[in-house]
């Protein structure tokens, strides 16, 4: 009782110090939290990815095309139990450089692509409609709340990969059965792209992005994507088969060096959290040296001087903590609005908020652990000294 | 009843020993007044650190009332120091983000007097030292004859046999330094306290029963 307001007063002994101590620890706090979440949001898009998932496309490069006479080859394979494609639609809508416009838009079989997504959530009735309409759109609940998207809305596109000005109907909001579920994407019918393009440019028609299927034994995938490539080794158009898994992680290894160097600044964070702290608490308990000691004198047990230094301690870490981590909220949100497609889900995680949160305790423990060695060490007669 | 009996003490500078005390013996009936003089460094603080069982000898023994200080453990004489002995610093040294009261109360949080009492007993010692007007002021807001005597009143609150002061008026005017003698005087005659004084100032020996004089060391 007695040490908690002694620890109170005397962190309000010099407010600005204090406020300084707080204040950084908080930016730290809220810095480490934000980035967390940024790292975390990356890793979702290899967690969404089902287990038993394949993807093949070109081997030259994922821009290249696949003959949609593959479709039959593969799905006879066996060990392949339900196959389906897309292409990369690409295009702009309204201004392409506001991050908000760019979702990705594909090209997909609405009788197929559903069952090898099954996580893809269309309301039956819309779903019959978009099956039936050449023009019909399917958008994910996020993009459709952030343009207002409704049934019977019209998107416009201007195509770029494929040219022109293209209309698309919305018919159906899909939303995610999970929470890494990305529900930011739009599809449209194959069928309709490869049939405006065989009149646009003709000989374009009849071309693939991927081909996804799933593998009824997810231990035989690495049978089985020996084979489709095998299959087309000598084709014109040469495949590379990969589980989705394994075809998100190259996506995300592509910029893992950027995320390794985000979890590399996140635990340097941590290093300046100790040290702000540590530097306040190291000056105060110098300071009270000659305190310490005359507690001692009068009988007070290391005991309490350690509940006086930790206690202090804790306390501003605590604080600082507290606030770093409100702070992290509408950071993120704020992010979360400027980059709205950019990362399918971003969410401040509840482990996220623990970690942030343990970091601040550990930097509290162990930035009082010095000074109060060093008080305990120090006899009352030096202590008793250290003014005159 | 304290007694000192050869007691020796160094202290180790780098890997120099420089010998503070050297086989000191005194010894200090029940009521005296006991001053101790002698230049800046004789080893008067230490002297008196021995006695309040702040610090430990090298050699010989310390008995206060029949308790061998220098034996007990260091928790112990943390125990015996809060029970026995009141102590009183050249700057007076109270925490200064606590009021008077709160400082002359401190001694009593480690008794296990309710709350009540411990009211009780610090109004009774503020009101010794002529502060019980002051009670809810902060140390900044003292003189420092004041700080002083609320110093001593956190001494006495616990009600010790022994008080030891050391350079009590170092730090004083002259008119303040006169209260704080006469304060300790009547602490000695009218409360039977044992006081062992360690001063420069001839005045405040004056009220001394006794004055020792201490010379690199040794008793002169
Ligand atoms: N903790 C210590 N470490 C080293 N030397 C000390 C320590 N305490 C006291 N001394 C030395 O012991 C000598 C006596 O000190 P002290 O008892 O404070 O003298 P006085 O109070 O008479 O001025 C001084 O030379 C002082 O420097
Ligand atoms: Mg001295």
């Amino acid at each position: 009782m007695f040490v908690l307001k002694l620890v109170i007063k005397n962190a309000l002994r010099h407010k600005l110090r204090t406020l300084l101590t707080i204040t950084g620890i908080a930016v730290a706090v809220m810095s480490f939290g934000f980035l967390r979440t940024v790292v975390t949001a990356w890793s979702y898009g290899v967690e969404a990815s089902a287990a038993n998932r394949m993807i093949t496309r070109n081997a030259v490069s994922f821009i290249f095309p696949l003959p949609y006479s593959y479709r039959d080859q593969i799905a006879r394979i066996p060990g392949i139990s339900q196959i389906t494609w897309a292409n990369w639609f690409g295009g702009a809508y309204k201004d392409p450089a506001d991050f908000k416009n760019f979702f990705p838009r594909m090209a997909i079989d609405p009788e197929t692509y559903f069952l090898v997504y099954p996580e893809l959530i269309v309301p039956p009735d819309q779903m019959k409609v978009f099956a039936q309409e050449r023009n019909a759109c399917i958008v994910g609940k996020k993009i459709a709340d952030q343009h207002g998207f409704k049934i019977g809305d019209v998107i416009t596109v201007e195509g770029d990969i494929y040219p022109g000005r293209w209309d698309f109907v919305v018919r159906a909001i899909y939303t995610g059965r999970d929470k890494s579920t990305d529900e930011t994407q739009m599809f449209f019918h194959w069928k309709y792209l490869d049939e405006r393009i065989r009149e646009l440019q003709p000989g374009r028609d009849g071309q693939i992005g991927w081909y996804v299927f799933l593998a009824t034994d997810a231990s035989k995938m690495p049978a089985i994507a020996q084979t489709v490539d095998e299959q087309y080794v000598n084709s014109r158009a040469g495949t590379k088969t990969e589980s989705e898994r394994e075809f998100q992680q190259g996506f995300v290894s592509m910029s893992s060096a950027i995320i390794r160097s985000l979890e590399i600044v996140s635990f340097i964070i941590i290093g300046i959290i100790l040290l702000v702290l540590a530097n306040t608490i190291v000056m105060a308990s110098r300071e009270r040296t000659t305190e310490y000691a005359v507690l001692k004198t009068i009988g007070f047990s290391p005991g309490h001087i350690i509940g006086l230094i930790g206690g202090e301690s804790l306390l501003i870490a605590a604080l600082g903590g507290a606030l770093g981590l409100v702070l992290t909220f509408p950071l993120a949100g704020a992010f979360a609005q400027m980059f709205p497609t950019f990362f399918p889900v971003f969410n401040v995680e509840t482990v996220t908020i623990i970690l942030a949160a343990t970091v601040a305790a550990v930097a509290g423990v162990v930035a009082a652990l010095f000074p109060t060695i060093r008080a305990l060490r120090t006899s009352i007669a030096e202590g008793l000294r250290a003014i005159g | 009843m304290i007694e000192v009996r050869n007691v020796s003490k160094s202290y180790r500078r780098d890997s120099l020993r420089v010998p503070v005390l050297n086989n000191i013996t005194i010894s200090v009936p029940d009521g005296e007044f006991l001053a101790l003089m002698g230049p800046s460094g004789s080893g008067k603080t230490t002297l008196l650190n021995l006695i309040a069982g702040i610090d430990r000898p090298d050699d010989g023994s310390i008995e206060v009332n029949g308790t061998n200080v220098a034996a007990l453990s260091e928790s112990a004489l943390a125990q015996w120091r809060a029970n026995n002995v009141g102590f009183i610093f050249q700057f007076y040294n109270l925490l200064p983000v606590l009021t008077a009261f709160e400082n002359v109360e401190l001694p009593l949080l480690l008794t296990n007097l309710p709350k009540k009492k411990r009211r009780e007993h610090v109004e009774a010692a503020l009101t010794l030292v002529g502060l019980a007007d002051r009670m809810g002021h902060y140390p900044k807001q003292l003189s420092g004859g004041q700080e002083q005597r609320v110093a001593i009143a956190r001494a006495l609150v616990t009600d010790p046999t022994v008080l030891v002061a050391d350079e009590p008026t170092g730090d004083l005017d002259r008119v303040s330094a006169g209260e704080v003698m006469t304060l300790l005087d009547r602490l000695n005659k009218e409360f039977k306290k044992t006081i062992v004084m360690v001063t420069h100032d001839p005045r405040a020996a004056e009220k001394a029963h006794k004055v020792m004089h201490l010379d690199k060391g040794e008793l002169t």
